[in-house]
């Protein structure tokens, strides 16, 4: 009798469970944290690592999701995009769970809050990549950013509190202008969901001018997060300011769960706008690919060096983007997957190679790392040739698939751009293998020891070969996932 | 007699340009704050004029969420400043110089 008057709308909460088991494993570790007298970060490691495969398994279930396509009044959609998107961002969150245990008991740091706070950016992450709604798409993006500013804190170094401080004021700044393009999306068009969007300026009833206004601002807001030029000047600050374990994290999973989003929101609610906002992105692409190269060539800093990389990185992804097509989507996704395994796997050989902490991250103290420490200099190679794009590793097919789309949508002068600019690239990356192998050791750094960081380097490096060697294996899975409807 | 719904958005851009100018000129981490917030006002401003044009309320429920959000930031942010200021006594963002090209 009490049913009759409870009686609600059905509520499918599928979609989201994997938001769900993050959101429940989150906050257990946060008061297991602060609750627990004698606090046991292995425990902490062990319940969050385990928090992240149930979001995994539950992600996988969505593959064969037989519901509705969006949930929850439209707000989440239940897609196989979404489901890559998210085993992508869960990978490198499990791998990065691990380096950073070990980075702060090898400095003998206690930091409880650590697991929950990589836990809360996931879940941004993860919503971020399903989200139908520009609220949702504006909500995940507030939760990911905020937990990321404190992540970027989290060491007794100065530079780490700066470089948070700067990421931020700049960060708030670019939610201002992201904001403010849902503001004139919801103007155009009276409503902010996806799909109603793309309705409406196909069907030419809402105001132009402002749709317009709101491609350029979301443009804007999304290319902060994702660090494209003119809006990188927080990336090297932040990365290097930053715990190295914190680094390899941020710069993996950020850019994974920026691009999914910007993805869907171009392809699907401004999809009849395509012809405008392509040139947009292409000459975003041709300034971030160039200026990403050119600046890294000057750093002396190894993981300034890769911040700049990955600046150009972005510009890579964002030539599979403009070319605005399934194959293009297809080959952000492949070129995302590469670059996540990449970057996350220099950066563990950058904590481990730099002894505690930061103390060794100048380029002249890799100099005769193969010395001490061949299986670190292995992998560091691996890495570097991976990011210039040699086969037979993910990088070269990424890269190749990244051009072809491009080409195939007409876009030559991009891609020429983007050969060109991976020559310069290829300069940086084969230097500091030239000071690896052949040059002897100037100063006495001691690489860190321990197995398990290790092994979760091997992981990506693992990966970069396998995916370099046999594609196959991903691109047909991919290509059903990279069906973006409205 | 009814306000046009223009004079608002008018008004919402001007502010939100004012926080862009503020954001970019000042060097007090706290003002370029104030800044900000000034912009995530103007975008509540403007949201809630062009759900008057609609008719809808999504505008207004969204200027909910945005005003959560910017509460949420001042926490965080608050705190990154403060943590700041305790090393260097001072909360310019000239001085924060440890981290160049």
């Amino acid at each position: 009798m009490l049913g009759q008057f409870l009686s609600h709308p059905p509520v499918e909460l599928g979609p989201i469970g994997p938001e769900l088991v993050l959101a429940g494993a989150g906050v257990l570790v946060l008061l297991g944290g602060a609750l627990v007298r004698r606090r046991q970060p292995r425990a902490l490691l062990l319940a969050s690592l385990a928090g992240l495969t149930g979001a995994a398994v539950v992600s996988v279930s969505l593959w064969r999701w037989r519901g509705h396509a969006t949930v929850l009044g439209g707000m989440v959609q239940a897609d196989r995009f979404a489901v890559v998107a998210r085993l992508i961002l869960l990978g490198v969150a499990a791998l990065a769970l691990v380096l950073g245990h070990h980075y702060f008991e090898r400095l003998g740091e206690e930091r409880p809050e650590f697991y929950p706070l990589v836990l809360f950016t996931t879940l941004g992450m993860t919503l971020i990549t399903a989200a139908a709604d520009l609220i949702l798409v504006f909500l995940a993006l507030e939760i990911l950013s905020l937990s990321l500013y404190v992540l970027t804190a989290l060491s007794r170094r100065l530079a780490a509190v700066e470089g948070s401080m700067k990421y931020f004021l700049l960060g708030a700044f670019s939610s201002a202008f992201f904001l403010y393009g849902v503001a004139m999306a919801y103007g155009a068009t009276g409503s902010t969901h996806l799909s109603t969007i793309a309705r409406s300026l196909a069907g030419q009833t809402g105001n132009q001018a402002l749709a317009l206004a709101a491609v350029a601002l979301l443009v804007i807001g999304f290319g902060f997060k994702v660090a494209a030029v003119p809006f990188h000047m927080w990336t090297p600050d932040v990365y290097q300011g930053a715990p190295t374990a914190v680094t390899a994290y941020m710069s993996a999973a950020t850019k994974v769960a920026a691009f999914a989003a910007f993805l869907r929101v171009l392809m699907t609610s401004f999809q009849p706008l395509t012809w405008d906002w392509t040139p947009i992105v292409w000459g975003l692409a041709v300034a971030t690919m160039i200026v990403g190269s050119v600046l890294a060539i000057a750093q002396t800093d190894i993981k300034r060096m890769l911040a700049y990389s990955s600046i150009a990185h972005a510009g890579f992804v964002l030539v599979g983007v403009s070319a605005a097509t399934q194959e293009g989507i297809q080959s952000a996704l492949f070129y995302l997957l590469a670059y996540a395994a990449t970057i996350l796997g220099a950066f563990g050989v950058v904590m481990l190679a730099s002894g505690r902490g930061e103390e060794h991250t100048s380029l002249g103290s890799y100099a005769g790392l193969c010395r001490r420490s061949p299986l670190l200099a292995g992998l560091m190679s691996l890495f570097l040739l991976s990011m210039a794009g040699i086969p037979p590793t993910a990088g070269f097919i990424a890269k190749v698939n990244v051009f072809r789309a491009a080409v195939d949508a007409g876009h030559w002068g991009v891609a020429l751009v983007g050969v060109l600019a991976s020559v310069v690239a290829a300069f940086f990356y084969i230097r500091v293998m030239v000071l690896m192998y052949m040059q002897e050791p100037l100063e006495d750094v001691e690489p860190d020891p321990s197995i398990v960081p290790r092994l979760a380097v091997a992981v990506p490096a693992l990966l970069t070969l396998l995916f370099g060697v046999f594609p196959g294996l991903v691109l047909g899975l991919l290509e059903r996932a990279s069906v973006l409807r409205w | 007699m009814r306000t046009p719904i223009a004079y608002f958005l008018v008004a919402s851009a001007a502010l939100f340009t004012i926080g862009s100018v503020g954001v970019l000129v000042r060097r007090n981490a706290l003002v370029i704050f104030m800044s900000v917030e000034l912009q995530l006002n103007a975008v509540n401003l403007a949201l809630v004029a062009f759900s008057r044009m609609h008719g809808s309320l999504d505008g207004q429920v969204l200027a909910f969420f945005s005003m959560v959000v910017a509460a949420a930031e001042v926490v965080v942010g608050l705190a990154i400043i403060v943590s700041v200021y305790r090393r260097r006594r001072s909360a310019d963002v000239d001085d924060v110089n440890l981290l160049k090209w």
